[in-house]
């Protein structure tokens, strides 16, 4: 009976506020906005360290961290912790290390602006570019088809039983039951975060998406641990809560049934998407000054550490909490129907819902506004020349291909995965994929135009394939299996073949091939003697 | 060249290690089976990869005290050669 339970519209309302906050905050940055194309598509490179570390943060924590993260741990139980943030937390501050601060160094020499313009000038090879946008925005998009479907999912969770009379829900088709009843379906929560999103962002570009990041960040964080707090005290304490999983479901405290040894030693490769993720190297080039980076570096794993821990800890818990069932594949909707069932303030439940979204538009921000910078200047401008149009003619149309990834992006939204998670990974994995060859362009002057573009074309291969292997046929098979199984590849995590064939394919192909000319090679080393 | 320096680059190539080793026992097989609780609510397995995260973080701090790479930003602003100059743009293919 609890879904049929009368709810109060209070969260609906503090959500609310949440957002004409967010939109006011957005107008403040529109009013320290210069008019110069720079500051809106790298923030005139004067970020500082506490800006530059929440706001790639902000941008790396989205629906992944918080609703995937206690959804697969729900399913998986504790190792999800393992498999994902503690391995980021060294392998992220790697490469902000080894490859953030050297591409700030590049991109501030040669007055770069995007990622694409580093390989084209790397490579001498305007080829490269129109090669890897289509792949760079192919992956992005269903990096922000996360952020959508997670807002839908915790929404619809949460607001469950508000609107009875107006929406009908969704029927299981494994039970024949009706779920979700009377709550706002996720096409509206969808058209409403995508539309404040794109209010600040074409308000006020990557600086308004940096302080947007900044103050979300914050609000997550501290809502994640009231969170964190509240369902723990709602659970009669943390010590019955565990104490709960040991009894019901002790699996989910090892790793013994739920993950592979391989299967857990390879996922250490999907952290290093961050090296090729587009927006993250929009977000290093606002950095003021190589220092900036410092802060961001030591502090990402403990920030990691301070968002994962209670969401794995919280997706145990709800799995060995009778209360809280779910249907089969819904594992999305585990943090939204742990609020929902048990805090019965409506105003915490607003600021919770609040937080949640907090994190999700804090990533679509940059990803929005990348992909519009990214199309601006790797695509028309390279096309046309710099002079041939105005700062102004350039920022609308960096805003117009905004609007048109968004309604992509919202239109596949209304078909959404069942598991957050999953879909995070393999878009992970097609980035990581493409890491050998952002490394070699910074670290071996031999490597060359053919190599790249052999490395780029082996990445997309075998992502595709095994993309279709183990998402897409699996989802069109004619008898589903009752568990959804990982898909491995001789036990390993797919992206570690998708690595050793694109690396390995870089070097030989580079080998073979006469090496780069010095002239174009030299002014991305830096040659000094220490 | 000063004589702190090498001291220098050899403590920083202990901080890299510190990383390189925590990234390898990252790969706890040893607990795998573990479901004890600590101080009564603390899943091991989860408190051992809390430790990890923490580790690296003071791990990130020593490598920035010790290896940061001092010279990048004067390279960073070095006007490049009149053949490398470029506007932002794109490669001339």
């Amino acid at each position: 009976m609890i879904l049929l339970e009368a709810k109060s519209l209070t969260p609906l309302v503090v959500v609310g506020v949440y957002l004409a906050l967010l939109l006011a905050f957005a107008m403040l940055a529109k009013r320290l906005l210069k008019t110069s194309s720079s500051d809106y598509f790298v923030a005139s490179r004067s970020i500082g360290p506490f800006l530059l570390l929440m706001s790639v943060f902000g941008t790396t924590m989205t629906a992944f961290a918080l609703v995937g993260s206690s959804g697969k741990s729900f399913v998986k139980g504790i190792g999800v912790y393992g498999l994902m943030a503690s391995a980021s937390g060294i392998i992220h501050s790697a490469v902000f290390f080894l490859v953030g601060i050297k591409l700030w160094a590049i991109g501030k020499r040669h007055n770069f602006v995007t990622q694409i313009q580093f390989f084209r000038h790397r490579f001498d090879s305007s080829g490269i570019g129109y090669l890897l946008f289509p792949m760079l925005v192919g992956l992005v998009i269903p990096y922000l088809l996360l952020g959508l479907v997670g807002a839908g999912t915790v929404v619809r969770g949460i607001t469950t039983g508000m609107f009875p009379d107006t929406f009908g829900g969704e029927l299981i088709a494994a039970t024949g039951k009706m779920a979700f009843v009377g709550a706002v379906p996720p096409w509206i929560t969808g058209l409403v975060v995508c539309g404040v999103v794109l209010a600040y962002i074409i308000a006020g570009g990557v600086r308004a998406a940096a302080m947007a990041n900044a103050a979300q960040t914050i609000v997550f964080m501290s809502v994640g641990l009231l969170a964190f707090y509240l369902i723990a005290d709602a659970l009669g304490g943390v010590e019955k809560a565990s104490e709960q999983v040991l009894q019901n479901r002790p699996e989910l405290l090892s790793r013994i049934k739920t993950i592979g040894k391989l299967e857990f030693l390879t996922y250490m490769l999907v952290p290093l998407s961050v090296g090729m993720f587009p927006h993250l190297f929009q977000h290093w080039l606002t950095a003021k000054s190589a220092k900036t980076f410092r802060v961001t570096v030591i502090a990402h794993p403990i920030f990691i550490m301070i968002v994962w821990v209670p969401c794995v800890l919280i997706g145990v818990w709800a799995a060995a909490d009778p209360r809280i069932t779910l249907p089969a594949g819904k594992e999305n909707a585990v943090l939204a129907k742990t609020v929902g069932v048990l805090l019965k303030d409506p105003f915490i439940t607003g600021l919770l819902m609040s937080g949640i979204l907090a994190a999700i538009m804090s990533s679509l921000d940059s990803q929005f506004v990348c992909l519009g910078t990214i199309f601006t200047h790797d695509i028309v401008i390279h096309a046309k020349g710099e002079d041939h149009y105005t700062d102004k003619q350039k920022i609308m149309l960096g805003r117009m291909f905004i609007l048109f990834i968004v309604a992509v992006t919202y239109t596949l939204s209304l078909f959404p995965p069942d598991s957050i998670f999953d879909l995070a990974v393999w878009c992970f994995s097609g980035f990581s994929s493409l890491f050998p060859l952002v490394f070699a362009a910074l670290y071996w002057r031999r490597v060359t135009r053919a190599g790249a573009f052999a490395s780029i074309l082996v990445a997309a291969g075998t992502w595709i394939y095994f993309f279709y292997q183990g998402l897409i046929k699996p989802s069109f098979a004619a008898v589903k299996p009752a568990v959804k199984e990982d898909y491995l590849v001789m036990g390993m995590m797919p992206v570690a073949v998708m690595f050793a064939a694109s690396a390995l394919v870089l070097i030989v192909v580079s080998l073979m091939t006469q090496p780069p000319p010095k002239s174009v090679v030299d002014s991305f080393f830096d040659d000094r003697k220490a | 060249m000063s004589s702190t320096a090498p001291r220098k680059r050899g403590v920083g190539l202990l901080c890299w290690g510190f990383i390189v080793i925590l990234a390898i026992v990252h790969f706890d097989f040893w607990a795998w089976s573990d479901t004890s609780l600590l101080a009564g609510f603390m899943p091991t397995g989860l408190f051992y990869q809390a430790m990890i995260s923490l580790l690296a973080g003071i791990g990130w701090a020593l490598v920035v005290k010790f290896a940061w790479p001092d010279r990048i930003e004067a390279w960073a602003d070095e006007p490049l050669a009149d053949d490398n100059a470029s506007d932002g743009d794109g490669a001339s293919e």
